[in-house]
C-alpha cells in the first residue's frame, strides 16, 4: 500500500507543477512579488543589501508555496478533480501530500533560481549549503502544507486566497524579513517566535553568516513541528469533506 | 456465476436525513445491474460508498470479497469509477489525462502507452489525442472519462448516471460502448433515471426510491408483474388542471398518473368500462379527446405500478427530459 501511495505523490505532484504551477501567474506570486517588495527596501536604502538576501528567500518561500496551493485543492474539489484522485487505489493523506509537494517542489524550484541569482549577483560565495538545505526543505513543506490547511477550512476558492493573506503578511511584517525581531515590542517578539517564518528566515541568516552554532538545526526542528500541526489537521479536515 | 457485489443492510445518514435506508443485494459477475429511481433516491450516495470515497453509517458492502471500508484500496485496485461528473483535468490533453490515470493505478511503466493508444482508438479519440480535454465537447468528455475508468482493466466498472446531458447520437454511442463492455464480461453497476436506458442496458434492476430498494428483479420480469389489467392512455388536446383528480373520483378502484402535460395513463379495470367512464366524463367537462390507446406494459409501468410516483417526476431531474 505504501508503495502505491509513494508512486501516487510522485505523479500528483509531477501532474499539479504540469497543470497549475508552471504557469505565470504563479510564477509571479513566487518570484516577481517578493522581489519588488525586497527591491522596495533596497531603493529607499542601498547600503547593506546582502542583509535582505534571507529575507528576500524567506519570502519567495512563503510566497512560492502558497500561491497556487491554496487554489488547487479547493479548486478540485469543485471541479470533482480531487474526487477522482480518491477513487483510485491511494490514501487520503497521500493526496494531499501529493499536492503539498507539488507546491513544495514549485517553491524550491523558485527558490533555488533566486538563491542563485542572489549569491552571483552579491558574490554572497561564503554560504553554508548545508544549513540552507536544513532550513528551506522543512520551510517549503511547512509553508506548502499551511496553503493547504487554509484551502480546506474554506469552501470557495478566492476564501482561501484572502484568508492566506492574513498570516503571509502578518508574517513578512514580524519574522524579521526585513527588521530584526531584537528590535521590536517584547509583545510582538513572543508573537514572531509562533511563526514559521521567524524559524526560516533565523536559520537562512545563520546560512549566510557561517554561523558556528547549532541553533540551525533547532530551526528545523522547529519547521517539522509547524508541518506536522498543519499537515494532520488538513488531513482530517479533507476527510470531513467526504463524510 | 459468483457474487461479485454484496451488499448487507447499507445505511447512509446525515445527520436527520437517511439518504440510504438498510438495502440489501448482491450483483453477479459478468452483469449489468441497473439502479434507477429519481433524483434524491440514494443513487449516488449508494455508489459513494461502494467505491470508497463515503463511509457507511451501518451495514456491510463486499467488492470481490474485499470489504469496502477496511479493505478499501484493495477493492479500488479492481473497480474503475465514472463519477456524474466528467472531471478530467481540462487542461492535459486526451493522452495525457489517460496516462495520469494509468500512473496512479499502477499500470506497468511498459504497458501504459499501449494501454493508452488502445482506449483513444476504442473510444475514437484517437485522432484528438493531443487536445486539451477542456476543448471536447460533452459526448467526448464522457467518454474519455469512461476510458479514464478502464485503464488498469476493471473487474467492475460504476458508471453513475452516464449519460445524462447528452444529445441522442452521442447516448447511442455509449450505449454501444457499454454493451461493448459487458460482452467482454466487465461487470457494470449504473444508475440511471432513464427508465429505457435501464431497461435497454441492465440484465437486472434495483428500483430505489427515498434510500430504499423496493424491488429487483429483471426488466422482463418487471414488464410482465405489469400486465395484470389494462392499460389505457389518453391524449387530450387540453387538460384541465383537476382532470387527474376528477378522474379518480369517477374511477377511485384504479391508478391514473399524468404522463406529460396532455397525457393520462389509466391502470386497471375493464377497458370497455373506463373507456365509457372518461368519455362521460370529457364530454360532460367539454373537454377534448386527441387520442386513446390500449399500451403493452414497459418498464415505466413497473416502474409506476412499484413506486406510485409519476414518470414526470424522473423526467424533472438533472435537465435531463425523457428520452
Amino acid at each position: 500500500m505504501w508503495r502505491d501511495d509513494l508512486r501516487g505523490i510522485y505523479f500528483i505532484a509531477l501532474k499539479d507543477l504540469k497543470t497549475y504551477y508552471l504557469k505565470p501567474p504563479s510564477i509571479s506570486w513566487g518570484i516577481v512579488f517578493p522581489l519588488s517588495w525586497i527591491l522596495a527596501f533596497y531603493l529607499r536604502n542601498p547600503q547593506n543589501f546582502e542583509q535582505l538576501v534571507p529575507g528576500l528567500i524567506g519570502m519567495t518561500i512563503l510566497f512560492s508555496t502558497t500561491a497556487a496551493e491554496a487554489v488547487v485543492i479547493n479548486f478540485e474539489l469543485r471541479l470533482g478533480s480531487l474526487e477522482r484522485l480518491l477513487l483510485t487505489p491511494l490514501s487520503l493523506p497521500a493526496v494531499l501530500l501529493g499536492k503539498v509537494i507539488g507546491g513544495a517542489v514549485f517553491g524550491l524550484l523558485m527558490t533555488v533560481t533566486v538563491t542563485i541569482a542572489s549569491i552571483l549577483a552579491l558574490g554572497l560565495y561564503n554560504v553554508n549549503i548545508l544549513y540552507l538545505a536544513l532550513v528551506t526543505v522543512p520551510s517549503l513543506l511547512v509553508f506548502s502544507s499551511l496553503g493547504a490547511l487554509l484551502c480546506v477550512l474554506v469552501k470557495e476558492v478566492f476564501e482561501a486566497q484572502t484568508l492566506l493573506n492574513l498570516p503571509r503578511f502578518i508574517m513578512v511584517f514580524l519574522c524579521g524579513v526585513v527588521y530584526p525581531i531584537s528590535a521590536m515590542p517584547q509583545i510582538l517578539q513572543t508573537i514572531a517566535y509562533l511563526m514559521p517564518l521567524t524559524y526560516t528566515i533565523d536559520g537562512l541568516r545563520r546560512a549566510f553568516t557561517l554561523s558556528q552554532d547549532m541553533t540551525v538545526l533547532i530551526d528545523a526542528s522547529v519547521l517539522v513541528v509547524f508541518f506536522t500541526v498543519f499537515i494532520f489537521p488538513a488531513i482530517k479536515l479533507l476527510d470531513r469533506r467526504f463524510e | 456465476m459468483g457474487k461479485i457485489i454484496e451488499v448487507r443492510d447499507l445505511t447512509k445518514s446525515y445527520g436527520e436525513i437517511l439518504a440510504v435506508d438498510r438495502i440489501s443485494f448482491e450483483v453477479n459477475e459478468g452483469e449489468t445491474f441497473g439502479f434507477l429511481g429519481p433524483n434524491g433516491a440514494g443513487k449516488t450516495t449508494t455508489i459513494r460508498m461502494l467505491t470508497g470515497l463515503s463511509k457507511p453509517t451501518a451495514g456491510t458492502a463486499r467488492i470481490l470479497g474485499y470489504d469496502v471500508e477496511s479493505e478499501a484500496v484493495k477493492a479500488k485496485k479492481r473497480v474503475g469509477v465514472v463519477p456524474e461528473a466528467s472531471n478530467l483535468y481540462d487542461e492535459l490533453s486526451a493522452s495525457d489525462n489517460l496516462m495520469f490515470m494509468a500512473q496512479l493505478y499502477g499500470v506497468p511503466r511498459g504497458m501504459r502507452r499501449e494501454k493508452v493508444e488502445e482506449l483513444l482508438k476504442t473510444f475514437g479519440l484517437y485522432e484528438r489525442r493531443n487536445h486539451l480535454f477542456g476543448t471536447f465537447s460533452r459526448g467526448m468528455r464522457r467518454a474519455l472519462t469512461i476510458a479514464s475508468a478502464l485503464t488498469h482493466d476493471p473487474k467492475i466498472l460504476f458508471l453513475d448516471e452516464p449519460t445524462v446531458g447528452l444529445d441522442v447520437l452521442a447516448v447511442r454511442s455509449l450505449h454501444n460502448l457499454i454493451g461493448n463492455l459487458h460482452q467482454q464480461g466487465v461487470t457494470i453497476f449504473l444508475t440511471t433515471h432513464y427508465l429505457e436506458e435501464a431497461d435497454h442496458l441492465c440484465d437486472r434492476i434495483a428500483i430505489l426510491v427515498k434510500g430504499k430498494i423496493l424491488r429487483i428483479d429483471t426488466p422482463e420480469a418487471l414488464k410482465s408483474s405489469a400486465e395484470e389489467g389494462s392499460i389505457i392512455d389518453v391524449s387530450f388536446k387540453s387538460t384541465p388542471s383537476k382532470l387527474v383528480e376528477d378522474l379518480s373520483g369517477i374511477l377511485p378502484e384504479l391508478k391514473i398518473i399524468a404522463t406529460s402535460q396532455n397525457n393520462i395513463r389509466i391502470y386497471g379495470g375493464s377497458p370497455a368500462d373506463v373507456l365509457e367512464k372518461v368519455l362521460h366524463h370529457a364530454k360532460s367537462s367539454s373537454i377534448l379527446i386527441d387520442s386513446v390507446n390500449s399500451v403493452k406494459p414497459s418498464l415505466e409501468d413497473a416502474f409506476i405500478k412499484t413506486t406510485g410516483l409519476s414518470p414526470i417526476i424522473m423526467a424533472a431531474e438533472k435537465g435531463g427530459g425523457r428520452r
